[in-house]
């Protein structure tokens, strides 16, 4: 068991056939994912090989796709321009997880993108994500599949890095699934989301969630995790030296006044049990001290 | 980015949203010709992109040309909050009866779009909001329905607008949101929307943020960016596609995605604080899979900051390779030569590391230190940048 992604999950790619895509459909297969297809309008049963004698069929749509594979995730690496069509597509086409790679959406596009898709069930994830990984199980997106192996730590985080970073330092505990949300303004699937599922799924023994400033999500996932999880929790926040009103890369961690600060977002955690880490390694120790006492 | 306020007023003429006549001046000699053009009193409105201009100073009235440019001669100039007047806008005076407030935003945790709207306008929306709650309307809008006819007026008719109101900020507020919608835009602020004592709607002042990942179906929009007010490292970083951010301290940051940098600034800060107070002094993100060429540019950037007195490289390679970050290291050390003189402590893991290190280990170039941890290394700056300092 995991979260939201297992070893029976089978996974399109929207855009595989873009040099983004084809690199990382290969990082994918060679990390175990069943990649069961790609689709390209114009490159409609077409196969693609990848190394090792893999062929991946190609579809001109996301519906004729599931069609023929069962297919129930799609990742997307598909340009800005054109990634608010592909989600809408993917969700029409009534798949159950779409995960958003993309870096630089207009936000206005994700607000809509994500509207019909909450009306329709669609989960999303993303998009400015790397994705999310079941180590030894699946891995859709972008996040390095040899830092660690299975385990029973669950982490949720905006940054991409940080979490590589994070499971890193826990390499050696393992992770049940580590989920990239994305630090655009508006994600679809966020903080709690992640928190609710782990709290519910039964590999999972402790949770690590990774913040950043800006907006509240952290406050209100403070506020969720006090009311609803039982598991421990541990956090980490970045951008205490962040400036106000400045961008950092991503469009979502922007200051503005007191709101959506790193401080902020620490005592809102610690006010809710949350043990919150100084830095990196010291929040992987916090974690290691839970799970092994030691 | 933000927009100022003539850019936003253009922009709401631009959609139909009554405005005042409005001209912008860099010299007081153009704000002269500027009220002489307009004619009868104006209002000189110093341009910058925070609030409190009007306690500063920056906003008065001009009865003749002649005031005009003795106003535009004292407010250009002037440093509001940290920033610069470097334009004024002549705007045409108007006799104001009342004023409201009407404001459209992204709600990020809510993941729509709020409006809010008062018929108590003139004060801090924040002031408002926190002292008379009631007296602001907020108005859910679903992106996929926008503010429509049916929406304009459940905002003015919560918000308490008298009848005879009604039909001209109904339409107003349609206009509005053309502004937000065609434009892009996170924010789309009238403060205040006013009542002219002869019965017209006009949105007095402005803000508007514009989302810059929509620049690629705004070929308009570039041209808004104040490219004068930036730094001038920022401004050669944004050249180069790095996304770079200056500070005030002393250790250089180069990191991959922005949340690691982000951390790393806190981790040099924190250590820091060991070493008398060291402090980062930039944010710079070379992103995923970035190549040597792009790693050597960061460097680059960052050495020719002289407040920079030792610069940390903490990459985790996912995407990115190590091999590429070695590569890039060494290079730029190798064009600058002895123009190099500032210690570099490098951290590197993930993705080729071992290559990486072993690259650097070979190169061995005396200003490199490589250290293991991010906590250690993130020290190891901060010491170096103490013994510069």
């Amino acid at each position: 068991m995991a979260i939201f992604l297992t070893q029976d999950s089978k996974v399109i790619v929207q855009g595989m056939t873009g040099s983004e895509g084809m690199k990382h459909t290969q990082r994918m297969l060679a990390s175990g994912t069943n990649v069961v297809g790609g689709v390209n309008p114009r490159k409609a049963g077409a196969e693609v090989e990848f190394p090792g004698d893999v062929l991946v069929p190609v579809y001109g749509t996301v519906a004729e796709a599931m069609e023929a594979t069962g297919a129930d995730v799609s990742v997307l690496f598909v340009p800005p321009p054109f990634t608010k069509s592909a989600v809408m597509e993917a969700v029409d086409a009534g798949m159950p997880l779409v995960v958003i790679i993309t870096e630089g959406v207009p936000v206005a596009d994700t607000a809509e993108f994500f509207a019909y898709a909450q009306s329709k069930g669609t989960r999303l994830i993303g998009p400015n994500c790397p994705g999310l990984i079941t180590p030894g199980e699946s891995n859709v997106g972008i996040t390095p599949a040899n830092i660690t192996g299975p385990g029973k730590i669950g982490l949720v985080s905006k940054s991409g890095t940080l979490t590589y970073q994070m499971m890193f330092e826990l390499r050696d505990l393992g992770f049940s699934t580590c989920v990239g949300i994305g630090g655009d303004p508006i994600v679809g699937t966020t903080h709690i989301d992640c928190l609710e599922a782990f709290e519910n799924d039964p590999d999972t023994a402790a949770i690590v969630m990774i913040g950043e400033i800006g907006g509240d999500a952290e406050e209100r996932a403070a506020a969720y995790i006090k009311e609803h999880v039982t598991k421990p929790v541990v956090g980490y926040v970045a951008g205490f030296e962040a400036p106000e009103g400045k961008t950092m890369g991503h469009a979502g961690a922007i200051v503005s006044g007191s709101v959506g600060t790193a401080a902020a977002k620490k005592e809102a955690l610690e006010a809710a049990g949350v043990k919150v880490g100084t830095t990196p390694s010291e929040t992987a120790t916090l974690m290691r001290e839970i799970l092994t006492g030691s | 980015m933000d927009l100022y306020e003539y850019q936003a007023r253009d922009m709401f003429e631009k959609h139909g949203v009554p405005v005042l006549p409005g001209i912008v001046a860099e010299t007081p000699a153009e704000a002269r010709a500027a009220a002489e053009q307009l004619g009868g009193v104006v209002v000189v409105k110093a341009q910058v992109k925070v609030g409190g201009r009007g306690k500063a100073g920056g906003v008065k009235v001009a009865k003749t040309p002649d005031e005009a440019e003795a106003y535009a001669e004292a407010i250009l100039g002037m440093d509001i909050k940290g920033h610069t007047v470097h334009r004024v806008m002549i705007a045409a005076g108007a006799a104001i009866a009342e004023e409201f407030y009407f404001s459209v935003l992204l709600d990020r945790a809510e993941r729509r779009y709020l409006a809010m709207c008062s018929v108590e306008g003139g004060m801090e929306i924040e002031q408002l909001a926190v002292e008379r709650p009631d007296a602001l309307a907020k108005v859910a809008v679903d992106p996929l329905v926008g503010i429509d006819r049916a929406k304009a007026e459940e905002i003015v008719d919560t918000a308490g607008f008298p009848a005879e109101l009604r039909e001209a900020v109904i339409d107003t507020i349609e206009k509005l949101w053309l502004v937000y919608k065609n434009e892009d835009a996170t924010l789309v602020e009238v403060n205040p929307l006013v009542r002219t004592e002869d019965g017209s709607i006009i949105a007095l002042d402005g803000k508007v943020t514009i989302d810059e990942n929509a620049l690629f179906r705004h070929a308009d929009h570039a041209a808004l960016e104040d490219k004068a007010a930036a730094d001038p490292l920022e401004a050669k970083a944004k050249h180069m596609n790095l996304n770079y951010v200056k500070l005030d301290g002393s250790v250089g940051i180069i990191g991959n995605g922005a949340g690691l940098v982000m951390s790393t600034l806190d981790v040099v800060a924190y250590a820091g604080r060991e070493f008398g107070g060291q402090k980062p002094a930039n944010f710079l993100d070379i992103g995923g899979g970035a190549s040597a060429e792009v790693m050597a540019n960061g460097l680059d950037v960052i050495l020719h900051d002289p407040q920079v007195k030792s610069v940390f490289v903490n990459v985790f390679g996912g995407i990115t390779s190590c091999v590429a970050v070695a590569d890039g290291i060494v290079g730029a050390l190798e064009a600058l030569g002895d123009k190099a003189t500032k210690p570099l402590v490098v951290r590197l893991d993930g993705n080729a590391v071992e290559d990486g290190r072993a690259i650097l280990a070979h190169a061995d170039h005396p200003l490199v230190t490589i250290v293991e941890t991010m906590d250690g290394a993130a020290a190891k700056a901060a010491e170096l940048a103490a013994a510069a300092a």
